[in-house]
């Protein structure tokens, strides 16, 4: 097991003027680990995924992230330009609505294939071969290649997301309400995809959610927020059967059965 | 080392903060070992924290005092204290955890269900198909199954699957809760001498069964959970 972790989180905070987005969270990411960020609306938890990812300069505190040469950056000294091909290959960010993490008037095939040109590859007969290959893993027929997204359907198109963020061996993925937007039976597909993925390419990820039941499925350990602050965190079997803090027990109280 | 789990002064209270914050003392003073070859199965009456003593060595459960010592690749790692990561390595290369219910995954074959473990440790999808094959049947879980999730299987059957996952691997520890509960008579004795078996490989086993038969023949020796109940102990 790596004992150096991928991502470490030192006192980051974030204020909207004098509003609270997330205040004072600390944490490490290990690689292979899958940590869920779960909490209603408004508790900060898509601040703190910005904060993270740096799509949002955090008011105060430190992002460290270890580059494949095995140093830590702080995300915030990088340039722009380093940082945005750091988004562009090392990591994959995957939108609630697929159309914010796609180009809806491009092919599939390309959408998948731009990534790829972005690490260098130049070949079009290798981009096309692979971006097949991962359109099949996310169950996208072959014979789609050539179709745009907004002909798909909000499913495929999530897969789609997923397949475009993937197709560069990222090590390090962020996800915002993977599932927010599907129906029940094309989410459980989405699952079971996203969960083998994280499994068999050992991927790291961050995922935000406000469902525990896809914070069950997918994820090691798991932070519980509540205005702005980590209230709660351990792993994810003991958070869900075992919450202690008053508002997490409100939470895992509050599923519905079936 | 031929003790691979200590628990000592283990003590757990639960607070219900939305039932105007009152405590629940669980158990106190847990207090035992498990031999590597023997099987300790814990006694008592319903209620009186028998799951909950194994939902704390698995880590499903907060420690609130004590420790849990358990050896994992040569050292002792205490999993009252440990941090996530270490007790999921643990979970995945020294403990074992054979639960009452089994958690279904959509779309996830009963095949796969039982080969998981195996390839989360490295094997190859042959090898852990093959093994998971092999359990299936001497479960007699119907072939005509194996490639079904199990959401839809009877409770008897879901059992079967959920066993097979649990000894598939060779984890030195295993806890088992009531593994036999929905089983009939021959799948029964199939259990017990898998068992067994585990038992003569050196695996050290901690269960909980209120089949008297089963745990007449598994049992090396029964630890009575009442005497950890706070309950008693303020009386």
């Amino acid at each position: 097991m790596t004992t150096v972790p991928l991502l470490k989180v030192n006192g980051v905070s974030k204020f909207y003027g004098g509003r609270v987005g997330c205040r004072n969270v600390s944490f490490e990411l290990w690689p292979g680990e899958v940590l869920a960020i779960v909490g209603e609306s408004g508790s900060g938890k898509t601040t703190l995924l910005s904060c993270l990812s740096t799509r949002l300069m955090p008011t105060s505190g430190v992002v460290e992230y270890r580059m494949r040469d095995g140093q830590y950056r702080d995300l915030a000294r990088m340039g722009e330009a380093e940082r945005r091909f750091l988004m562009r290959t090392d990591w994959g960010f995957v939108h609630q609505n697929p159309a914010d993490g796609l180009r809806m008037a491009v092919s599939a095939g390309a959408n998948v294939g731009e990534r790829l040109m972005a690490v260098g590859d130049r070949h079009y007969g290798n981009i096309r071969a692979t971006a097949i290959d991962w359109l099949r893993r996310v169950e996208i027929e072959e014979d789609r290649i050539d179709d745009q997204p907004r002909a798909f359907s909000g499913g495929m198109r999530q897969r789609l997301q997923i397949a475009r963020n993937l197709v560069t061996s990222p090590r390090l993925v962020f996800m915002d309400e993977p599932t927010g937007g599907l129906d029940v039976s094309v989410q459980a597909r989405l699952l079971d995809l996203v969960r083998g993925l994280v499994h068999d390419l050992g991927l790291a990820a961050i995922i935000v959610t406000h469902d525990l039941a896809v914070a069950r499925l997918l994820s090691h350990r798991m932070m519980v927020m509540k205005d702005g602050l980590v209230i709660e965190q351990g792993l994810t079997d003991r958070v869900l059967d075992d919450p202690r803090e008053p508002y997490t027990q409100l939470l895992v109280s509050s599923i519905l059965q079936v | 080392m031929a003790t691979p789990l200590v628990v000592s002064e283990v003590a757990k209270t639960f607070t219900m903060h939305l039932r105007d914050g009152i405590t629940l003392p669980v158990v106190t003073g847990v207090s035992f070992s498990v031999k590597r070859g023997e099987c300790v199965v814990l006694g008592g009456p319903s209620g009186v924290g028998k799951s909950s003593i194994l939902k704390m060595l698995y880590g499903n459960y907060a420690v609130d005092a004590g420790q849990i010592l358990i050896e994992h690749h040569g050292h002792l790692v205490d999993l009252a204290s440990a941090a996530p990561r270490a007790v999921l390595e643990v979970r995945r290369d020294t403990l074992g955890y054979v639960s009452q219910f089994l958690r279904v995954v959509p779309r996830v074959s009963a095949l796969d269900v039982v080969a998981e473990p195996l390839l989360a440790r490295g094997a190859s999808q042959d090898d852990a198909r093959e093994k998971a094959s092999d359990l299936l049947a001497k479960l007699n879980l119907p072939r005509e199954l194996w490639q079904l999730p199990p959401a839809t299987f009877s409770g008897g059957e879901q059992q079967r699957v959920n066993i097979a996952r649990g000894f598939i691997t060779d984890h030195a520890v295993l806890l088992l809760d009531e593994p036999t509960a929905s089983l009939d008579a021959k799948n029964r004795r199939v259990v017990v001498e898998m068992i067994a078996a585990k038992k003569a490989e050196g695996v050290a086993l901690l269960g909980i069964f209120h089949d008297e038969e089963v745990r007449d023949a598994v049992a090396d020796r029964i630890l009575d959970v009442s005497a950890f109940s706070p309950r008693k102990a303020a009386a």
